[in-house]
């Protein structure tokens, strides 16, 4: 199709029962109050001019191009900041306001370039349209008067540039940047003819600059523009997708010239983003053609062999009659497949029923297993199903948000953008975690309470929270009555209250202050609508599925669930979370939840895929690494996961790897768990097929084909060619026939389609007959299981200790700029801001160790030892540190230990027990991980007949 | 899987479920158990309280005695 242009209101949409009738130019119009004259006369089809206005920022009034008449009324007001009346009649053309329009333009043109021809922004400047639109024929006043012609160029961010000579000052960016992204780095500096955009004191790569591209976006000239457009010129054609990265799932038009991106802009009717964006998916997509990219499947003996490009028929017979040879020496149970949360719906559903049907058992397992696998676990428990329970558009209803073990600002940056513009308003923030995230105090958002509690001590704060609710009176009594299994909420209730659960008692464990702890919890239940959200700091720890039924307790308790504005939300990291768990993709289940034991639903499967299916759980991927040590496991299929990076106690992963006989990674790079495959299948990026993301919100939302598959076939068709070719044969044509299929099977899909999809633009499941188009809000009336299910959760401290050896806890997270493993970002310009992961640790430790800011530190804990940069700051709290896994070398999860959540298997990565000390030279594993990369990944090109 | 790990986690989930009145922990601990593990750990778990149990608490001995 071609280019996208979204309708431009101007002003904000604006949402009221009161309705107001109008007429502009002659043409009546009914809008809700609160509407501006410039939108309510798009509505009735009349664009008026404009340039400082556009709809996702709140008029201005500073350009006076949407000048107006309104009879009976003197002047000409801006439409845009002129709210429409009952009655009221709108004139938006006359000479007065041409002459009016044409004056303005002529002093905007008098100190602008006019290099038009050659201008980046030719084709797609609102300024030169507007010239055109008021008729703009000559400038009055020349060209030579004092002007800002030779204004320096700001080139300094990768992505896009700031030329101040382009600039009309009409504050737009100004605006994007404090109420779309809520970052407020950019500022009107000077007053008059000195006006100017500034990003503070600083250029832009320096300044508090987050680069989401909001004021890339809202420039209406060439002044802020994205260099791929600078280098490549105005797009042809766009395609509307979703993000690959984080768990919110923005929609994006791809902008294309042929088959190649000029850019990705967000897209205004993305339901999940409305047309914000962050640095990741809006500029961080350059690693989808980088060199690295492998395009031809490969094959080897060794693993200390060099890869051997064959042909897609040799690669796919290679790994089918080494699965087949596998499974008739070892057994049945010898093979297994792992997905990434990064692989499509349709992509995750398939490997999943190749391995129930093709393998035969039950050993699939996806990497949620290392993220929000408890979620899954602690909320079907508590409620009835494995998902959030609200649309991110809720938190525009919360009154007091609960942030816990998450770091939105760099984990979420969307949703984080619109959390942050509630808070603005006025909603109150808790944030519960070890480390002073931006959110307890940035522009214009300061938490109400920061409970820094020390790592693994989740639970013991919130059943202290759930304490004070309990003791002080301050449950919903009636919502528990009618909506939750009262037997056991009384157990509950009796457990919580005990004097061990209060605050006081727990503060030595926990590190909070009593009061604190008692504020925050009187502050949720009171303080009108509640709502939770975390993250893996919730998850991660042996604790992981206790703390989210702990969650689940504290928001039945105060009534805080279906509506708008409440909920439990978990905020997943990667973008099909949710989506990887939906589609079957657990040992233990299939599609939709449900067990594998659960013989209807088992049968329904066998009877829709012609085979005798397994009613016993499978290996969770810990236990398959644990298989493969123990000589048990000796093959597995790796699509798009890099558990050799990922996964904790690097050691004991790659010593499980390095035990199988053959591993089947089909990815977009030779990454870590590569080093140790036998048979290399190219993967395909989000760009080179079709199919469905599910985001945090079970938004079920198109991923388009934008260009052809580098490697030729989309993942999908890669593990069709995989089952053909181990003998059972799967007979799809196109992406849509296995959506298709899983909403035959799966009930709470039943009413999707990818034809319902481009009709709705995205879907939130539950989606059925009663749910003809998705459900926004889940629990409304009655919970997925019946009634609510309180559940005890006795604190537990884990067994990963601090000692005299081991003094210091580590924990883990992410930053803005990189993404997970870093196999996308660390191939963009994001690696200007994170080139490397560091050591945060107090100034306390540190110079107890000697240890100052930039100094090589080793880091070692009973799994293992690395070395990486040490970052000295007091966003960490003694006795605390904290790193990224973003890059490789680090080898972050060498330091990480097995332990994990009791009911799941997820790791414990927010707790491991370390002592940093100041170091001379890499560690032993890095120079061995150097050395056996350098060996692992040679490729012979062009030694086959790939095709 | 390393006898340790396994009795670590068979551990833990008793702890969670120890909260419970005994009957309704002890099933809680084997359901578990039947529906999360794989066969080979619950074969592994059967040998090893063969063998004696050593280290696992009482809940989780007991349950896992009542695993099929």
């Amino acid at each position: 199709m071609p280019v996208i242009k979204e309708v431009d209101y101007g002003t904000p949409l604006r949402v009221a029962e009161t309705l107001v009738t109008l007429e502009i130019d002659g043409k009546p119009v009914t809008v809700p109050a609160g509407t501006s004259v410039m939108r309510a006369a798009v509505d009735a089809g009349v664009q008026v001019p404009k340039l400082c206005a556009t709809d996702n920022v709140e008029a201005f009034g500073s350009c006076r191009l949407c000048l107006v008449e309104v009879e009976g009324r003197r002047g000409t007001p801006a439409s845009c900041t002129t709210l429409a009346e009952p009655g009221m009649k709108v004139k938006t053309q006359s000479p007065k306001l041409a002459k009016l329009r044409r004056g303005v333009m002529e002093l905007y043109i008098s100190d602008h370039p006019l290099d038009c021809l050659t201008c980046a922004a030719n084709g797609d400047c609102e300024l030169q349209d507007m010239a055109g639109v008021v008729g703009l024929r000559e400038v009055r006043y020349g060209y030579e008067g004092a002007n800002h012609l030779k204004a320096k160029k700001d080139e300094s961010n990768p992505y896009f540039t700031f030329d101040p000579a382009k600039c009309i000052v009409c504050s737009r960016c100004v605006r994007a940047c404090e109420e779309v992204q809520g970052t407020f780095a950019l500022t009107i500096e000077g007053r008059g003819f000195e006006s100017k955009v500034a990003a503070g004191n600083q250029d832009f790569l320096n300044s508090e600059c987050v680069s989401c591209g909001a004021c890339v976006q809202a420039c209406p000239t060439a002044t802020l523009v994205e260099k791929s457009v600078i280098a490549k010129g105005q797009a042809e054609h766009s395609v509307v997708t979703t993000c690959a990265y984080c768990g919110v799932g923005c929609a994006f038009k791809a902008e294309m010239q042929g088959n190649e991106v000029v850019r990705m802009v967000p897209y205004k009717d993305g339901k999940a983003n409305h047309g914000h964006s962050c640095v990741k998916g809006r500029f961080a997509w350059g690693y989808a053609t980088h060199k690295d990219r492998i395009t031809k499947p490969m094959i080897r003996e060794k693993i200390t062999d060099p890869w051997r490009e064959v042909s897609w028929e040799e690669a796919i017979g290679r790994a089918a009659s080494e699965f087949k040879r596998i499974q008739a020496k070892y057994g049945q149970d010898s093979v297994g497949g792992i997905t990434s949360s990064r692989c499509t719906n349709e992509e995750s559903y398939l490997v999943q029923k190749l391995i129930r049907a093709a393998f035969g058992n039950n050993n699939t397992d996806t990497c949620a297993r290392v993220c929000h696998s408890p979620t899954g676990y602690g909320l079907k428990t508590t409620f009835g199903t494995s998902a959030g329970t609200q649309n991110f558009d809720s938190v525009e209803q919360a009154d007091v948000i609960m942030v816990i073990g998450a770091n939105p600002t760099d984990a979420h940056p969307v949703f984080a953008s619109q959390m942050k513009k509630r808070l603005r308003e006025g909603a109150r923030l808790i944030v519960v975690d070890p480390r002073q995230i931006d959110l307890v105090k940035m522009p214009h958002v300061e938490a109400q309470y920061h409970l820094p509690l020390r790592p693994g001590t989740n639970v013991a704060v919130i059943n202290a929270i759930a304490h004070v609710i309990v003791t002080e009176g301050l449950v919903d009594e009636t919502f528990v009555k009618e909506r939750c299994d009262v037997a056991a909420f009384e157990n509950w209730r009796k457990f919580i209250a005990e004097e061990r659960n209060s605050p006081e008692t727990l503060a030595p464990i926990t590190g909070v202050p009593a009061k604190d702890v008692r504020a925050a919890a009187r502050l949720y239940a009171t303080g009108g609508n509640g709502a939770i959200y975390y993250g893996l700091g919730v998850t991660e720890h042996s604790q992981g599925s206790t703390m989210v039924m702990g969650m689940a307790n504290l928001a039945m308790a105060t009534g805080n669930l279906g509506r708008p504005g409440v909920g439990v939300n978990p905020l997943r990291g990667q973008n099909n979370v949710q989506g990887a768990c939906d589609m079957g993709s657990f040992p233990h289940e299939f599609t939709g939840y449900r067990h594998v034991s659960d013989e209807p639903t088992r049968h329904l499967f066998e009877q829709d895929w012609g085979v005798e299916l397994r009613g016993d759980p499978g290996l969770r991927i810990p236990n398959m690494l644990d298989a493969a040590v123990d000589g048990t496991f000796k093959g597995l299929y790796v699509q798009g996961e890099d558990i050799a990076q990922s996964d904790p106690n690097t050691k004991h992963v790659t010593a499980g790897l390095a035990a199988m006989e053959c591993v089947v990674v089909q990815d977009l790079f030779l990454n870590e768990t590569a080093m140790y495959a036998h048979v290399f299948l190219p993967g395909s990026s989000f760009l080179e097929k079709d199919g469905t993301f599910t985001n945090a919100e079970r938004r079920i939302s198109p991923v388009r084909k934008a260009m052809a598959p580098m490697g030729g076939l989309a993942d999908w068709e890669i593990t069709v060619a995989l089952s053909n070719a181990l003998g059972y044969p799967m007979h799809y044509n196109h992406a849509s026939e296995i959506m298709d299929e899983i909403a035959r099977l799966t009930p709470t899909f039943a009413g999707v389609s990818f034809a319902r999809l481009d009709e709705l633009g995205s879907i939130q499941w539950p989606c059925n007959e009663k749910a003809p188009e998705g459900t926004p809000v889940m629990h409304i009336g009655g919970f997925a299981r019946g009634k609510g299910k309180f559940m005890i959760t006795e604190f537990v401290a884990t067994d990963e200790r601090t000692t005299g050896r081991f003094p210091l806890v580590l924990t883990t997270g992410r930053i803005l700029s990189q993404y997970n493993v870093g196999a996308q970002t660390r191939r963009t310009d994001n690696n200007v801001w994170h080139h490397e992961d560091v050591l945060e640790i107090h100034p306390f430790d540190a110079e107890n160790r000697g240890i100052e800011q930039g100094d090589l530190v080793a880091i070692a804990s009973r799994a293992g030892e690395t070395t990486l940069r040490a970052e000295v700051t007091e966003r960490i709290q003694p006795g605390v540190v904290y790193t990224t896994f973003h890059h490789p070398v680090t080898g972050a999860n060498v330091v990480t230990t097995e332990f994990t959540d009791w009911a799941t298997g997820c790791p414990e990565y927010k707790v491991t027990a370390v002592e940093v000390r100041l170091a001379k030279r890499m560690s032993e594993w890095q120079e061995h991980y150097l050395e056996t990369r350098r060996q692992t990944t040679k490729i012979e090109h062009g030694t086959g007949a790939a095709k | 899987m390393k006898t340790d790990n396994m009795v670590h986690m068979a551990n833990q989930i008793a702890q969670f479920f120890a909260s419970y009145p005994h009957e309704e922990a002890v099933a809680g601990v084997a359901d578990h158990i039947q529906k999360f593990w794989e066969k080979r750990m619950r074969q592994q778990l059967s040998e090893y309280i063969a063998g004696g149990g050593g280290g696992l608490n009482e809940l989780a001995l007991e349950a896992a005695k009542r695993l099929g």
